[in-house]
């Protein structure tokens, strides 16, 4: 059996990657990667839980199908913005989307 | 070792290192198809965990949809940073930083979990498990809002992407 310590930190490094490729990458594109990551990572943990801590419940996997269609939703918008943004102004670098700054 | 802790182990690296390719490839495309190996990864931790509904939503939602998307995105978006351009912020350490402290900080809190050391227990046949996830997603006295909501989301979410993208007409 595989211990639920291995799983957590297993998911605890891919947030942590997750979270460099959204601090530090300049594409917006790979800034969405980044987030994919972390949701992922957010999974496994919420799965991890329901297996080892409340199997004869049902909440983690809930959660997990909740979280499933936030990423979808997210993904799909953001991806639209990015686009339409990239028509606009050329360029999908995210230091170049200002427009609302002052 | 256990056959299925060795099987985590290579499926770990595997993940982790694609998920590493993701943040660091220069190109794009390249990053796109890493993201696909990682979330193959994950899936395959969902088997590993029991939740083999999950894994296969896990392939269909994430790499048939998501990831396609990526690619698409990219593509569309293409010529733009060229792949000799820097790829990251000038202050990329301190987002390493900030990542690694993270990491010390989640570790931290793991090992002085007592918690930790619960060992799995026995689950009901599959079909019994799937049977009780769709029952609880739409009884009244469970999930049935926020799976109500989180489609309302979705719909508004693809509305929204459509508007947004499409090409307007003057």
């Amino acid at each position: 059996m595989i211990p639920l310590a291995w799983y957590l930190i297993f998911a605890a490094v891919l947030f942590c990657i997750g979270l460099y490729g959204v601090l530090v990458r300049k594409n917006a594109i790979a800034i969405l990667m980044g987030i994919e990551l972390m949701l992922n990572s957010v999974n496994i943990n919420l799965i991890a839980f329901w297996r080892y801590r409340s199997s004869q419940g049902i909440a983690g996997q809930a959660f997990a199908i909740i979280v499933f269609a936030i990423a979808a939703a997210e993904v799909a918008v953001g991806l639209a913005l990015i686009i339409s943004i990239y028509r606009r102004r050329n360029s999908i670098i995210a230091e170049d989307m200002n427009m609302m700054k002052w | 070792m256990t056959p299925e802790q060795i099987i985590f182990i290579i499926v770990a690296v595997v993940t982790l290192t694609a998920a590493l390719s993701v943040v660091t490839s220069r190109n794009l495309i390249h990053s796109a198809l890493w993201l696909i190996l990682a979330l193959f990864g994950v899936a395959i931790f969902y088997v590993l965990l029991d939740a083999g509904f999950f894994a296969v939503i896990q392939v269909i939602i994430y790499i048939g949809a998501i990831a396609i998307l990526f690619i698409f995105a990219a593509m569309l978006t293409r010529r733009v940073m060229q792949d000799s351009d820097p790829q990251t912020n000038s202050t990329w350490w301190l987002g390493a930083l900030i990542a690694g402290l993270l990491f010390a900080g989640l570790a931290l809190v793991l090992t002085n979990w007592p918690g930790l050391s619960t060992p799995a227990s026995q689950l009901a046949g599959d079909s019994e498990k799937i049977r009780q996830l769709g029952l609880a997603l739409v009884s009244p006295d469970h999930y049935v809002l926020p799976f109500e909501l989180a489609s309302i989301l979705l719909v508004a979410g693809m509305i929204g992407a459509i508007y947004v993208a499409g090409e307007k007409k003057r």
